[in-house]
Formats: C-alpha cells, sequence, structure tokens
C-alpha cells in the first residue's frame, strides 16, 4: 500500500497546491519523487510526532492539507493528545497516515504493532477513520479526504499486499463495497484483512455456506444503511479486523447493534485478543497466532453460524 | 504607535478587568494573567499588524496564548482592543458563554488557537509560520508560553524544529514568572539556565524585563531579527504583578479575590 499511497500523492500534489507531506523520519527513498517535485512542500519533522501533529494542524488552520506520515503507532497513540486538541477540536484537515498498521510490522515487535489505533481514533469528534482493502482503496481515500473539510485518519498496510480491486474502485467514504454476495453470513472486512476474508469466504462456501464480503473501509461514520440491511438479512455478520476486537470496526458495531431492537443477525468479532505478542515473528505468524488466518476466520464464522442457523450445516 | 506611557495605563486598566473577572468568576489562574498582562499589551497596541475589524485577514500577525490559564488575559485584551463588544465579558465563565475558562476554537474574534493543555501553542506556531512560507505571506507568529510549560517535552520537539526550518517569522515569548502551579518552576523542573537553553537549540535569544513595556515593545517589534532563526524572549516576569499583595505569592495560582481584595487591588492599580 504505502508504494501506491506515494504514487497517488505525487499526483494530489501536483493537481492541488495546498497539499504537504510531513513524514516523522521514515520513508526512505519513498518520497524522492515528491521532495524533487515540491521540495518547499515536504517536511521531515524528525523523531518528534507530537510535534510533527500540531505543526501540521497550525499549517491546516491556515488553509493547507498537511499529511502526516509515520508507522501507525507513532502516528496515533504516541501523539494522540494532539490529534485530540489541536486536529480534531478545530476539526481542521489534517490527514493522517499511518503505515504498519495491525500486525503489518509484526517481526519489529509490539512497540511496532498497532491494533489499539482505531479505537482510539475513532473516539475523537469530527474524525474519519478508514481502513483501505488494497492499495487501490488508499489511493481513493486519499482522493476521498482532500474533498473533505475535516480531520481523516488512513491506517494502512506495508507494502506488497494482494490487489483485490482491478481498479479505482466506487468508493465513498461511509460506504462499503460489497466484493462477493451471498445470503448465509456476510463477512465485514476492514483493512488489510481484505484478501485473507476473501479466501475465508471461499473456505465457507466449500462448506455450503452462501458468503457476502463487504470491504468495509470506514470504521467512522458507519455505514448505517449497509448493517442495517445486513442484520435484518443474514444469520451471521462478522466483523473481521486487525485490530484489538475492543473498540475497533467489532466494538463500533456492537455500539450500533445495542442501541437497537433484536435483528436477526448475531453479530460476531474476529479481531485481535486483548494481549501483547512477545515473541519474534512476522505478520503471517502473529496472524496465525491470533487467529487472523483464513482458515482460522473460517472456523469461527462456521462455528456462529452452525450455533445459529436454524437447520444447522454439517461441516 | 502609542506612547509607552498610553500602553502602561492600558495594561493597568486591563489588570483591573482581571482581578474583577477572577472575583465574579471565582475562577483561578489571576496570577498566571497578572504575569502576561504586559506582554499581550505590548503585542496587541505595540506590535501586532492587525486590525481588529479585520480578523481572519490572512496576512495579519498571529498571537497565540499557549499558556490557555492566562484566559482572562487574552480576553481582556481583545475586548479592550475591539476585536469583541466588551460587554461580551461580563458573561465570562458563565453557563453557555462563549468564553470558556481556556479559550476554545474561534469563541470569539482574535483567537487564533485554542490553548489550555500546555505544549501545544509554540508547534501549532510553527505550523502556522511555515504556512505563511509557503503561501508567501509575511506575517509574524507570536506564541506565548509559560515557564512551567517549558515541562512539557513536546515544546523542545518544537524547539529543535523550528531553528532547522530557519523561522524567522516566529517568536517564543516566555512569561517566566518563576513559578508553576505548586511551586518554583526552577525547583520542579531544572529549568535553569532558560535563555541559554533556547539558545543552545538554535535560537536568537532575548532577555528582558516582561513588565518593561519599552523593552517589550523594542524587542518584539524587531521580529525578524536579521539573524535567520526563530526569536525567543525570555521575559521576566513577576506572578501577579501589579497587586502587592499577590505579587510573587503562589497562592494566587489558585486564591480568587474577595470583594474587598477586588476594591484594594484597583487603588493600587490606580483605577480607583
Amino acid at each position: 500500500m504505502r508504494n501506491e499511497f506515494a504514487a497517488e500523492l505525487n499526483e494530489i500534489a501536483a493537481e492541488d497546491e495546498r497539499v504537504v507531506l510531513l513524514s516523522g523520519d521514515i520513508g526512505n527513498r519513498l518520497f524522492d519523487k515528491y521532495k524533487a517535485s515540491f521540495p518547499d512542500r515536504f517536511y521531515n519533522c524528525g523523531v518528534a510526532e507530537a510535534n510533527m501533529m500540531s505543526v501540521a494542524a497550525g499549517m491546516a488552520i491556515c488553509g493547507l492539507r498537511p499529511i502526516t506520515y509515520t508507522i501507525t503507532p507513532f502516528t496515533t497513540t504516541r501523539c494522540l493528545e494532539q490529534i485530540r486538541v489541536d486536529v480534531c477540536y478545530h476539526n481542521v484537515p489534517v490527514i493522517i497516515v499511518g503505515v504498519g498498521a495491525g500486525l503489518s510490522y509484526a517481526g519489529n515487535g509490539a512497540t511496532h504493532h498497532s491494533c489499539e489505533d482505531i479505537a482510539l481514533l475513532r473516539m475523537l469528534p469530527n474524525m474519519t477513520v478508514i481502513c483501505p482493502g488494497d492499495a487501490w482503496e488508499v489511493r481513493a481515500a486519499m482522493r476521498a479526504c482532500l474533498q473533505q473539510d475535516k480531520p481523516a485518519y488512513i491506517r494502512m498496510g506495508k507494502k506488497g499486499e494482494p490487489l483485490v480491486h482491478e481498479g479505482m474502485p466506487d468508493f465513498a467514504i461511509g460506504k462499503g463495497i460489497v466484493m462477493r454476495r451471498g445470503s448465509d453470513v456476510c463477512l465485514l472486512s476492514t483493512g488489510n484483512m481484505l484478501p485473507n476474508v476473501l479466501e475465508a469466504a471461499e473456505e465457507l462456501s466449500k462448506q455450503g455456506v452462501s458468503v457476502q464480503v463487504v470491504s468495509f473501509h470506514t470504521v467512522k461514520p458507519l455505514d448505517e444503511e449497509l448493517l442495517a440491511q445486513a442484520f435484518s438479512q443474514f444469520w451471521v455478520v462478522a466483523t473481521v479486523e486487525e485490530h484489538s476486537i475492543m473498540g475497533g470496526l467489532g466494538g463500533a458495531v456492537a455500539e450500533w447493534l445495542s442501541d437497537r431492537a433484536p435483528q436477526k443477525a448475531r453479530l460476531l468479532r474476529i479481531g485481535v485478543a486483548d494481549k501483547f505478542l512477545h515473541e519474534a515473528g512476522e505478520q503471517e505468524y502473529a496472524r496465525e497466532y491470533f487467529g487472523l488466518t483464513p482458515r482460522a476466520i473460517a472456523d469461527k464464522t462456521f462455528q456462529m453460524y452452525q450455533a445459529v442457523a436454524p437447520q444447522p450445516v454439517k461441516a | 504607535m502609542n506612547k509607552i506611557a498610553d500602553l502602561e495605563a492600558t495594561a493597568s486598566k486591563i489588570r483591573g478587568k482581571l482581578v474583577e473577572l477572577s472575583h465574579k468568576a471565582r475562577t483561578a489562574h489571576l496570577g498566571s494573567s497578572l504575569s502576561c498582562t504586559d506582554i499581550l499589551v505590548a503585542a496587541y497596541w505595540g506590535t501586532l499588524k492587525i486590525d481588529p475589524q479585520d480578523s481572519e485577514n490572512p496576512d495579519r500577525d498571529r498571537l497565540i496564548l499557549s499558556k490557555g490559564h492566562a484566559a482572562t488575559t487574552l480576553y481582556a485584551t481583545l475586548a479592550e482592543a475591539g476585536f469583541f463588544p466588551p460587554e461580551l465579558l461580563d458573561t465570562y465563565a458563565e453557563p453557555g458563554s462563549k468564553l470558556p475558562e481556556h479559550p476554545s476554537v474561534k469563541c470569539v474574534p482574535g483567537v487564533e488557537v485554542a490553548t489550555g493543555s500546555l505544549g501545544h501553542g509554540l508547534s501549532v506556531g510553527i505550523g502556522m509560520a511555515l504556512a505563511g512560507r509557503i503561501q508567501k505571506r509575511s506575517y509574524r507568529v507570536f506564541v506565548v508560553m509559560s515557564d512551567g510549560e517549558c515541562n512539557e517535552g513536546s515544546v523542545w520537539e518544537a524547539a529543535m524544529f523550528a531553528p532547522a526550518q530557519k523561522l524567522d517569522n516566529l517568536v517564543a515569548i516566555i512569561d517566566y514568572n518563576k513559578w508553576q502551579a505548586t511551586g518554583r518552576s526552577n525547583e520542579i523542573m531544572a529549568l535553569h539556565p532558560l535563555k541559554e537553553k533556547w539558545e543552545a537549540f538554535g535560537w536568537s535569544t532575548y532577555e528582558i524585563d516582561g513588565h518593561d513595556m519599552k523593552a517589550l515593545v523594542d524587542t518584539l517589534r524587531n521580529v525578524p531579527d536579521g539573524s535567520g532563526k526563530p526569536v525567543a524572549i525570555v521575559a521576566h516576569t513577576v506572578k501577579g504583578k501589579g497587586v502587592s499583595f499577590m505579587e510573587d505569592d503562589n497562592n494566587w495560582h489558585y486564591r480568587v479575590p474577595n470583594a474587598e481584595e477586588v476594591e484594594k487591588a484597583k487603588v493600587e492599580l490606580k483605577l480607583l
């Protein structure tokens, strides 16, 4: 996702002279072209994310469209108060881009994991939270956020994730994208889990379950229309995210659901357990550890489906 | 430019208002508000290129009160300068008022940035100063901070970043009144030597008496100062300045004056 982010950045900066990039001393070589094209609109803010976030807010207050970029925990939890006070309270259009969200940089250890950021940022008034499902959604999200005159957070994976779209999708903030249609269970995937969720849907279909998959890229604002349909139509609605099961997409949907009359569908939250991973291991290992592989997603979903469907299905 | 004596009279008038507001609304931070009054008066009447009737002009100079707990000083200054009707001041801190105990976002014309959590204003000011450079505007950004605020690590992130960007349109003014909420600022943290710290971080530094109106105006008006660096002014001040029984007594960080004390203060300020 990050290479496509850099490529799209070059395009939007050429189209909109308000765009300014602030980097927290990462992205070595990634922005060479951008820096060469827009030398007065690139700021390496050093390893000082609190300052970077407030600087971005000051720029946005003065009419610019700053984009902050660094590794996810450092541009979210590290400087949460700066986001809250300077960006969200002032309601100014800073676009916060986190790279390496969730377990993308698992091998670097828990300091570099980010499984709390969706919860923390969606709690802030005025904030939009977008977790693109692939590099095409990253590009589309950047353009959509630039059209808004308010704060936004784009939560990216790393590089080289599989593409699920064939080109720029029809993308609107707060509107999920249906990736495949089905009638028994609905998997709401947010962020970089999308390829695994699509694979899980394949596995489930082999077990006779008809699966709908949605790229539920915007966690805030929630696509309430889609949720209302899904909970009235399916037996199981499962949220899948590379984020804590607390407070992320699953938490947001649970909150939404709790204020409504009983629905047909049961909610299943699939995500990262409430614990740190202390061991070494890359993203694939971490996903195995937390049960986020296609097989694990399919198994959890199938169990819930078996428990609630009127005619139990044989495994 | 206004005469120094006029500015001093304006500062006295504003100090009287601060004492009244604290008494009426029963709010804290009077000592902190009194210590930075001369700084704000020197800025608004002697330095800033800003028209109260055109307070959103993109070319205006900007002032951020980063020590947001001195909100009454900012409110009373802006009201006196004509940014908003002075009657509004009397609603300060009342339920539903536009004027909370720390300045909120665009609560009244002239409030550039909402503050209250310390250690934000300087970085926001850097963003504004850089925006001016990017947009080819010649305005300056003044950030008024407290000495206690310099406890915050974010201040020193900003202190390293602004000189790297050679931001000569940015001014940090530290209202060095030697106290923070619960003790001496140089005992709670090793603040001293403050001017040398800023100098070592790459700023063009000045050390002045923060109640000497002429020194304040001369130093503030001289920005950019030709050094190519951001300017840091360590302004030595007295907490509670202008009211003898409040001066350098940190009880007035939280204490609220009673009616008799308001009267005595106004006599000392030559307002009665």
